[in-house]
């Protein structure tokens, strides 16, 4: 899918630029795109390389299990098939605790074991293969939602174009991301009140 | 608003300091586990520098010919009642799919109006507070073989689309 959005961007700027007379722009415009990456390449090392830094003693001193084991309870609200203390429930709140974190390296593989055993529990209460069960619905709409504490990429590239103050813009971000993750939330609670499994032929 | 700043410019450094001190507390050797930490971060851009250039390559060559003002001219009747620029409607279209692209299509609005504009304001937020809806639901629902995803999609375009309306509701606020 990457190589037609990616190469119907080329062939559609091109194409155009060679109508509106704009070959000469797009020439400079190609050549010096790839050095501005490189150049915000540059600057994302440093922020990243301090955050994961940072974030590697977070993981050794137990800080990520830690959190993710406090919001176990706010989940099993959310998730009320999902057995205490399971597996599933791990996975769930590593996930998101993952995510709020930007940790995205621990938050995928996490979230997929996530889906596997929301699918074990499935199967084990009858319900129909190749049917999603509203755990699994709550699940990707609450993951779709996207809790963010610090939004570092996002810090990184600001300061990179010249903002007055990167960091600026974790409060109001957080406010953003608290607020569609707050409709989510709303959005599952109605939702699970009138919506039972559905079963399949 | 002067609250929020001062909110932002304490998150970094107080999480900053809250892990070195249980680090420390721990008795773990905290500046060696940085300088691991920091090694894959390093490691981690410099695996995706490649996909970056071809993405900014894409967008600035689109930006170039003129595509972007042509597309504006045709959305703005379309969203001009939103409060929602033309300019950053192709952003939140694409977010939904790639991440990657869309982090294109930012860093040139960012470059485009500045990253302190209402433009950029309004797409940093839309940064953070959207997903790639359609990727992430392929991802996760394919790993448990998924064909019915029934209210996955309603819910996480309800989401996208109250993390948008929020951006701009902040960014109007902050930038007046």
């Amino acid at each position: 899918m990457m190589s037609y959005l990616w190469g119907g961007m080329i062939v559609i700027g091109i194409i155009y630029a060679a109508f509106a007379g704009n070959l000469e722009a797009v020439t400079d415009a190609a050549i010096q795109s790839a050095q501005d990456a490189v150049t915000l390449c540059i600057t994302m090392m440093g922020v990243m390389s301090m955050w994961v830094g940072l974030m590697e003693i977070a993981k050794e001193a137990g800080i990520v299990e830690r959190l993710s084991k406090w919001i176990g309870p706010a989940l099993r609200f959310l998730f009320p098939n999902v057995p205490k203390g399971s597996k599933a429930e791990e996975y769930l709140s590593l996930n998101v605790i993952a995510n709020v974190l930007g940790l995205g390296w621990a938050a995928t593989p996490a979230g997929l074991n996530a889906m596997k055993e929301l699918d074990g529990l499935r199967k084990q209460r009858g319900l129909t293969p190749g049917i999603a069960t509203n755990d699994m619905c709550n699940f990707l709409i609450l993951n779709i939602s996207s809790l963010q504490l610090i939004p570092v990429n996002l810090i990184a590239y600001r300061s990179s174009y010249g903002s007055e103050n990167p960091a600026g813009i974790i409060a109001p971000a957080i406010l953003a991301t608290l607020f569609s993750t707050v409709v989510a939330i709303v959005f599952i609670c109605i939702v699970n009140r009138f919506c039972k499994e559905q079963r399949g032929m | 608003m002067n609250t929020l700043v001062m909110i932002s410019n304490m998150i970094l450094p107080v999480v900053i300091l809250l892990i070195v001190v249980i680090g420390l507390g721990r008795k773990l050797d905290v500046y060696a586990l940085f300088i691991k930490g920091a090694e894959d971060g390093f490691q981690t851009v410099i695996k995706i520098m490649p996909t970056l250039i071809g993405l900014m390559v894409a967008v600035g060559v689109l930006r170039a010919s003129g595509f972007f003002d042509f597309l504006s001219w045709i959305l703005t009747p379309v969203v001009k009642y939103l409060a929602l620029p033309a300019e950053v409607v192709p952003f939140i279209l694409i977010k939904m799919f790639s991440s990657s692209a869309a982090t294109g299509l930012a860093l040139d609005l960012f470059k485009t109006y500045g990253t302190d504009s209402y433009i950029g304001t309004l797409v940093s937020l839309s940064m953070s507070s959207t997903e790639t809806v359609f990727y992430t639901m392929s991802v996760y629902f394919m790993v448990v073989k998924i064909t019915k995803t029934r209210y996955t999609l309603t819910g996480a375009l309800i989401a996208t689309a109250s993390g948008v309306a929020a951006s701009v509701a902040i960014a109007l606020w902050m930038c007046g």
